[in-house]
C-alpha cells in the first residue's frame, strides 16, 4: 500500500491510503483498550524525535506510540544540543542516523525541513510539524476521531475556524478532508488566510455565524497570542467576540456536531470553557486517538522499510 | 597583435550592423568591420563559422561579493563567470563587507579587477553610508574613485527623504540612482512570492506590492526632482505597468529585468528548491508575461543577471534560512535567446538590451564593436544545445537553479580587453 519510507505530509497522499492508515489506527485503538498495551511490531527499531520547537504533546503521543510499538524511543533535545552550538540541520540529521535510528520525527518552525532531510537520510522521515505547512499526524487522528462519530466524510460539513495563514493543522485537514469527500469551510479574518486559499477547494468565510451554520464538525483552532501584536488583530477580546467558540455559536450547527481543538486550548480566546467542557467537545478523544494514530504510521512505515 | 575574426555573423546593435563580416582587433581595442574578405592580413585568425559575432556583454547588474565573502565569490572567478558567459563588463553591487560607500573600498575593487580580474570591472557605490538609509555617501569622490552609478542594492532607500536627496544631489553628476525596490516591512519574513503556491507550501510569502509600492514611490521622487532613476530587477506586472505609465510622462526612468524573471515561475518552487529563493522572488506566469510584453515594448530596457553566487552550505539548509540569489553569468545569454526563439525580442534587440543600453544609462564606452572601442567580443553559437552542470560552473556560486536544464546557446570564444578566451 505505502510506497514512500516517509510521512511528509497529507498533500501526497491518496484517499485510498489515507483511508487505510485509519483503519490501520483503528485496529490499535482496540489494543490501547487492552490491558497489556504494548505489541512488539517494531521491536529492535529506534525512533528518534528531533523537534526544533517546543512541544509537549506532540511528543509524548509519539513516545508512546513507539513504546506500544515496542520500539525504543529518544528525544534528540535540540536546546542542550551540538544545534545551539551552531550544527547544520543537514549534520544534526545524518548524526541522528549514524546513532542507528530507524525513524526521525521532524518538527521545524520552517515549513519543507521534513522534505529537505528526507532527501538526505535514509531513515524514515516523519513529518510531526513544518512551519505554516503540514501536520500530518494532527489531521489523522483528527479524522480517526471524526470517523467514530460520523458515518461517512463524504458530504459532511466541516467548518474550520481560526488562525488558518499559519496553521499546519489546518492545512493538512483541509487536503485530508477534501480528498475523502467532505466540504471544508474556513473562517477567519481577512489577515489570518492565505492568499487564494479557496483553489484549495474550500469555502471561505469572514462571518462566523455563516460559516458555522449547519457544520457537522467544528474545528477550532489554537491563536497563536502574538498575532495581536504583529497587526493581525486589534486584540484578543476582539478576536473571542468575533471568531471565538461559544454556547450561542454552536448551536447554529447541526445539532450532533462535534466541537474539536488540537490543543493546547485558550480558553476565552478561540473557545469558551463552557464548549471546550460540553457535551459536544470531543477534544480528549482527539488527544487518545493520537496515540493509535501514531502507531499506524510508525507501523506502516516500519513495513515500508522492511 | 593582430586577431581577425572572420565568417561569422556580426550583430552590433549600436552601430546597427547585422551581417558576414570580418571583425578586426588590432591589440586591445577594435580596429575596425570589414566586408569579407576585405581586411588587411593578421598575425591570429580566429573562424567564426556558424557563430554569431557579438560586443561582449554588458552586465550592469552584478554581486562579485569581493571583499568580505570570498568564500562566496572573488574578482578573480567571478570575472571568469562572466567571460564564460560571454560577458565582458561586470558592474558590481556595494553590499560587500565591509560595503562600497567609501573610496578606499572602491580602489581596492579596481586594483583587485586590474591585477585579477579577466574583465573590465565597474564598482557602483552605495548611495548611504552602510546602506543605512541615513547619509548620502561622498558621490564627488566615489565618482571619481571609479564608481559609475549608485545603488543600495540588496537593501532599500527606505527613508523616502534621503531618497529624494539622492536622486536630487545625483544630477550634479548625471549619474543614474538605482533602486531595489522593496517595502521592508511589506516583505518581512517573506521567502517566495505570495500567492497559490505559497499556501501550497506554507511559506512566508512577499506579496507584489512589497515592490510596487517602492517603484510607485521611487517615480514619483523621480518626477519631482528630475533625476535619473534606474528600477532594478523589475519582477511584477504591476511594476512594469508603473514604469511604462512613467515613461509615457517622459518620466526619466529605465528598468532592467534578469533572466529567472522572464523564465521562471512560482509553481517551480514546489519541491522547496533554496535555489530557486531569490530577492524579488520568482513570480506568477501573469507576471512573466507582463515582463516579456515589458522588454518587447521597451519599457525594460535592460536584461541583467543580478549574479548573485552563494556557497553550497549557505544553501543547502531549510528555506527559510537559505540565502537569496541565483549565480545567473553563466546561463543569462542562453535564457535571453529563449526571448528570441519565442519572437519576444529579435537577436539584434535582445543584444541592445545586454550591451549598448546599459552602456549608455551608465555612460560607459562599452558595448560596442565600432571602431577605437575596447576589444571587447563574445562569439557565440545560437544554434548548439547543451544541458547545464553548474558543478562545471567557473563561479564558486553553484546555486542555479537551471542545472540540469536543456539550453541553446553557446559561447564558443570571448574576448576581453583583447585577451583571446576559448572554451571549445
Amino acid at each position: 500500500m505505502f510506497e514512500s519510507k516517509d510521512l511528509l505530509g497529507i498533500k501526497d497522499l491518496s484517499p485510498e491510503e489515507i483511508s487505510y492508515i485509519l483503519d490501520t489506527a483503528s485496529n490499535f485503538k482496540d489494543v490501547l483498550k487492552r490491558d497489556i498495551k504494548k505489541v512488539p511490531p517494531l521491536r529492535g527499531k529506534t525512533v528518534v524525535s528531533l523537534f526544533f520547537e517546543p512541544s509537549t504533546r506532540t511528543k509524548t503521543s509519539f513516545a508512546l506510540a513507539a513504546k506500544r510499538l515496542s520500539a525504543d524511543f529518544v528525544n534528540f533535545s535540540v536546546s542542550t544540543s551540538s544545534v545551539v552550538k551552531g550544527e547544520s540541520i543537514r549534520d544534526t540529521a545524518l548524526t541522528i542516523q549514524s546513532l542507528g535510528a530507524d525513524f526521525v520525527l521532524i518538527r521545524h518552525s520552517s515549513s519543507g525541513v521534513p522534505h529537505f532531510l528526507s532527501k538526505i537520510v535514509d531513515m524514515s522521515v516523519i513529518n510531526a510539524g513544518d512551519g505554516a505547512n503540514e501536520h500530518p499526524t494532527q489531521a489523522l487522528l483528527d479524522l480517526l476521531t471524526i470517523q467514530s462519530h460520523k458515518k461517512s466524510f463524504k458530504g459532511l460539513s466541516v467548518s474550520i475556524i481560526g488562525d488558518i495563514a499559519h496553521s499546519r493543522v489546518a492545512k493538512s485537514n483541509i487536503y485530508a478532508l477534501t480528498k475523502l469527500g467532505a466540504h471544508v469551510r474556513v473562517i477567519c479574518p481577512p489577515t489570518l488566510m492565505p492568499a487564494d486559499v479557496n483553489r484549495l477547494g474550500v469555502e471561505v468565510y469572514h462571518s462566523i455565524d455563516d460559516g458555522i451554520k449547519d457544520a457537522d464538525v467544528i474545528m477550532t483552532l489554537r491563536l497563536q497570542l502574538e498575532r495581536q501584536t504583529k497587526g493581525y488583530l486589534p486584540s484578543l477580546r476582539e478576536y473571542f467576540k468575533l471568531y471565538g467558540i461559544n454556547h450561542d455559536r454552536v448551536k447554529l450547527a447541526k445539532k450532533d456536531a462535534i466541537v474539536m481543538h488540537p490543543g493546547p486550548m485558550n480558553r476565552g480566546v478561540e473557545i469558551a470553557s463552557s464548549v471546550a467542557d460540553g457535551p459536544q467537545s470531543v477534544i480528549l478523544e482527539q488527544v487518545t486517538n493520537g496515540i493509535a494514530v501514531r502507531m499506524a504510521v510508525l507501523y506502516l512505515l516500519g513495513g515500508v522499510r522492511k | 597583435m593582430t586577431v581577425l575574426i572572420k565568417n561569422g555573423r556580426i550583430i552590433d546593435p549600436s552601430q546597427g550592423i547585422d551581417g558576414r563580416k570580418d571583425l578586426l582587433i588590432k591589440s586591445r581595442k577594435i580596429e575596425g568591420i570589414y566586408a569579407a574578405g576585405k581586411a588587411p592580413k593578421t598575425d591570429k585568425i580566429i573562424d567564426a563559422s556558424g557563430c554569431i559575432v557579438i560586443p561582449g556583454l554588458v552586465d550592469m547588474h552584478t554581486h562579485l561579493r569581493e571583499p568580505g565573502f570570498e568564500y562566496k565569490e572573488t574578482i578573480y572567478t567571478g570575472t571568469m563567470s562572466a567571460v564564460k558567459g560571454g560577458i565582458t563588463t561586470v558592474c558590481c553591487m556595494p553590499n560587500t563587507s565591509p560595503i562600497n560607500d567609501s573610496v578606499s573600498i572602491t580602489q581596492f575593487i579596481l586594483d583587485k579587477a586590474a591585477k585579477e580580474g579577466a574583465c573590465t570591472v565597474y564598482p557602483i557605490g552605495a548611495i548611504t553610508t552602510g546602506q543605512k538609509s541615513e547619509e548620502l555617501t561622498e558621490l564627488e569622490a566615489l565618482l571619481k574613485a571609479g564608481c559609475i552609478a549608485f545603488s543600495d542594492d540588496g537593501m532599500p532607500v527606505i527613508n523616502s527623504l534621503i531618497m529624494r536627496r539622492a536622486l536630487e544631489y545625483s544630477k550634479i553628476f548625471n549619474v543614474p540612482i538605482i533602486s531595489h525596490c522593496e517595502d521592508m516591512e511589506l516583505s518581512k519574513g517573506g521567502v517566495m512570492n505570495e500567492g497559490f503556491v505559497s499556501t501550497i507550501l506554507g511559506l512566508k510569502g512577499i506579496p507584489k506590492s512589497a515592490e510596487e509600492v517602492m517603484v510607485a514611490r521611487d517615480i514619483s521622487l523621480c518626477e519631482l526632482t528630475k533625476g535619473r532613476l534606474h528600477i532594478a530587477h523589475v519582477s511584477t506586472k504591476g511594476s512594469v505597468n508603473l514604469i511604462r505609465d512613467a515613461k509615457k510622462r517622459g518620466v526619466n526612468v529605465t528598468a532592467e529585468t534578469c533572466p529567472h524573471y522572464f523564465t521562471l515561475t512560482d509553481e517551480s518552487l514546489i519541491s522547496y528548491d533554496t535555489n530557486l529563493k531569490v530577492n524579488p522572488p520568482i513570480r506568477t506566469e501573469q507576471d512573466v508575461a507582463a515582463i516579456k510584453q515589458g522588454l518587447k515594448d521597451n519599457t525594460i530596457d535592460v536584461i541583467a543577471t543580478d549574479h548573485a553566487p552563494h556557497h553550497f552550505d549557505d544553501k543547502d539548509r531549510e528555506f527559510d534560512a537559505a540565502a537569496f540569489g541565483i549565480s545567473g553569468f553563466e546561463t543569462a545569454f542562453a535564457l535571453g535567446l529563449g526571448l528570441v526563439d519565442q519572437g519576444i525580442l529579435d537577436l539584434t534587440e535582445f543584444i541592445r538590451k545586454f550591451t549598448i543600453t546599459p552602456s549608455h544609462i551608465l555612460r560607459i564606452d562599452k558595448g560596442s564593436l565600432s571602431a577605437g572601442a575596447d576589444a571587447d567580443v563574445a562569439i557565440i553559437n545560437t544554434e548548439t544545445t547543451y544541458t547545464v552542470d553548474s558543478l562545471n560552473f567557473i563561479s564558486k556560486g553553484k546555486n542555479s537553479p537551471f542545472h540540469k536544464w536543456k539550453l541553446k546557446g553557446i559561447v564558443e570564444k570571448t574576448i576581453a580587453m583583447g585577451k583571446v578566451y576559448d572554451w571549445r
